[in-house]
């Protein structure tokens, strides 16, 4: 088998500007991945199956990468003006604050390939969205895999991607009227199954802080319910 | 055959017109109203909670949307708050049937993320544990299938009376007979004794034989033959295309066996065949498992005459404390329904990062629609039964 470098190189030539990133895999497995531009998704896919033969696409899932807040110490050197000696002068001093960064989170939908005729695999690659709250679309595979169109429905019902292209995008496994997703790393469980019909003490204090917690979260793109099952429509 | 073609052999997909691995529009007869059924998610003949909204001209089926979730709690997420061995009782719950091989597609993801290695007495054991879980699942497979085409109970019980001897075999060595959460990463939980691989020995003596009885009593049955044949064929293109793994994948002819393919454990070692299709219709799936059945006892037999002595687990495999480096492994068996793969993500904690399973049963039924349109709907039950799922790995 070719390796992902291979690979790499084969889809740059066949595909100009495809934009696609070498993932190192740190791990024993040694199963390095190629992260695809969602724009030029579409075509480097059918390149993958036509001309490399990865026919079969096994896995598809999604990862939550929420956003991270690094805090971390900066020396930071300012000029202030000091009396030195009974003169004023400037002075550089140098001093160490506490700065927090917030690196932007990201919603990933990662594959996995492989190849049936050749007897190949797997070939990871793994496409990310702009960010998690309201630009959350990827190209959907399924015209070009079939296995996808379900995966693509599981993802989009718990992690909310929103596969663009996608033939019959609706919840797969939570019901229709269910508003949030499940998967992400910062979902809120719901506090239905300590119920009582007349909530007091301890129960009706987690209901209210729950009730809260829910009330304070963004609204979530993707996240409507639809109506129906599809079959008689 | 009846009235069926032979399927070509599976030549790579190549390119093709857009749009060509859709379900067929189907036009109904005339001006007539359609009927539309849920079949389910109580219907007897499913094998769990599952529901299909079928439309109807008539008996023709021209629509059918499977619905999923009944027996949905989240797996993946519960993985997530768990250590890494705290999955491992959990795994025996996606396919309750073949519990032992969903231990081994865990094992063995985890071992591709840390690099541990397993002993070879344990590798042996996790190869026959697996067969014999293999023939207990077509078996009953084989069971349910002629069930819900009518043959109320006798070819279920055969079935489940070689079953249940294996479970036995399973309850002796791991202390359940389905819930066994036996393997660990590294190798196994207990060791077997030489008198519970005797009493294995002795069951897989008698299995050949039930095989036959199987056989004689239901490949050439006039009903079985007649309401299978040609039915809910797929043809090998599509099954490709549909993510199709495990023997429905090989009824339609494609040569694709991951023990084949991937030799993960010891398979390389062994003499075995991969029974391929012609007709890729649901006869063609029962006789694969049948003959599935056949190869995976010729597996039993050598493993059984050549299993060495040794430890079941690597002494230096880690229980307490278990952390693999930050990375990520994707790795898959051939379970008895299909390609089960576990994908995992370390960021070095305690608990996975990422935990997704690969159901094959899930992922079998995206073809389910495919397979039933233009069927009669008395058809679509035994379409449905071919596919061989389990419920709690389709919604986990």
């Amino acid at each position: 088998m070719k390796t992902v470098e291979e690979i790499k190189a084969a889809i740059e030539a066949a595909v100009p500007d495809a934009g696609v990133e070498f993932i190192s895999n740190p791990s024993v497995s040694g199963q390095h991945s190629l992260r695809l531009t969602p724009d030029h998704a579409l075509a480097v896919s059918v390149f993958l199956r036509d001309e490399l033969s990865f026919d079969f696409l096994s896995n598809v899932t999604g990862v939550d990468w929420p956003d991270k807040a690094v805090t971390e110490k900066v020396k930071v050197t300012r000029t202030v003006t000091k009396t030195v000696d009974g003169v004023e002068q400037p002075v550089e001093e140098t001093a160490e604050e506490t700065r927090t960064r917030v690196t932007p989170g990201c919603l990933e939908a990662v594959y996995h390939l492989f190849s049936v005729a050749l007897k190949q695999g797997p070939l990871t690659f793994r496409m990310r969205t702009v960010n998690r709250t309201d630009h959350v679309e990827l190209p959907s595979l399924t015209p070009i895999w079939r296995s996808a169109e379900f995966q693509e429905r599981e993802i989009f019902d718990l992690f909310g991607i929103v596969f663009t292209g996608h033939p019959d995008l609706r919840r797969l496994l939570m019901w229709d009227g269910f508003k949030d997703h499940p998967m992400r790393r910062d979902y809120v469980e719901p506090d239905d199954f300590e119920y009582e019909p007349t909530a007091h003490d301890d129960v009706l204090k987690r209901a209210m802080a729950h009730q809260a917690a829910t009330a304070a979260q963004p609204a979530i793109a993707g996240a409507t319910g639809q109506k129906g099952t599809g079959a008689g429509q | 055959m009846i009235g069926t073609d032979k399927l070509g052999a599976f030549k790579g997909s190549g390119s093709k017109p857009d749009g060509w691995n859709r379900p067929p529009v189907i036009e109904p007869d005339g001006d007539a109203e359609l009927l539309e059924v849920a079949m389910g998610p109580h219907h007897p003949s499913t094998h769990g909670v599952f529901r299909m909204d079928v439309a109807l001209d008539g008996e023709r089926v021209i629509r059918l949307k499977p619905v999923f979730g009944y027996l949905h709690r989240n797996h993946e997420k519960i993985a997530e708050g768990l250590g890494y061995l705290g999955s491992m009782p959990f795994t025996d719950r996606l396919d309750y049937m073949c519990p032992l091989t969903n231990n081994w597609a865990y094992a063995l993801a985890v071992e591709k993320l840390t690099g541990q290695e397993v002993p070879e007495r344990a590798e042996y054991l996790r190869v026959i544990l697996g067969e014999l879980t293999r023939v207990q699942n077509h078996a009953s497979a084989i069971g349910f299938l002629i069930q819900e085409m009518g043959a109320s109970g006798t070819p279920l019980m055969y079935a489940f009376r070689e079953r249940e001897k294996i479970l036995d075999l399973f309850e002796a060595l791991t202390g359940a007979r389905m819930m066994v959460n036996y393997m660990r990463f590294g190798g196994c939980r207990v060791d077997a004794t030489p008198a519970w691989l005797d009493a294995a020995r002795k069951v897989v003596a008698g299995l050949p034989g039930f095989a036959d009885e199987m056989d004689r009593l239901l490949s050439t049955n006039e009903i079985l033959m007649a309401r299978t044949q040609g039915v809910g064929v797929l043809r090998p293109e599509l099954a490709v295309n549909a993510g199709v793994t495990g023997p429905m994948l090989r009824a339609s002819g494609v040569n694709y066996d991951i023990r084949k393919v991937d030799g993960y454990g010891i398979y390389n070692r062994f003499n075995f065949r991969v029974p391929l299709g012609d007709h890729g219709d649901v006869y063609d799936r029962y006789m694969v498992r049948l003959l599935e059945m056949r190869e995976s006892i010729k597996i039993l037999e050598q493993a059984l005459k050549d299993i060495p002595g040794g430890p079941v687990m690597d002494p230096k495999a880690k229980i307490r404390g278990f952390r693999p480096k930050p990375g990520e492994a994707y790795g898959r068996i051939e379970a008895p329904k299909g390609e089960l793969g576990f994908y995992l993500i370390s960021d070095g904690g305690p608990t996975p990062y990422r935990y997704r399973v690969r159901p094959p049963s899930l992922i079998n039924l995206t073809v389910l629609e495919d397979m039933a349109l233009g069927e009669n709907v008395a058809d679509v039950v035994l379409i449905f039964g071919s596919v061989d799922i389990v419920l709690g790995e389709v919604d986990r």
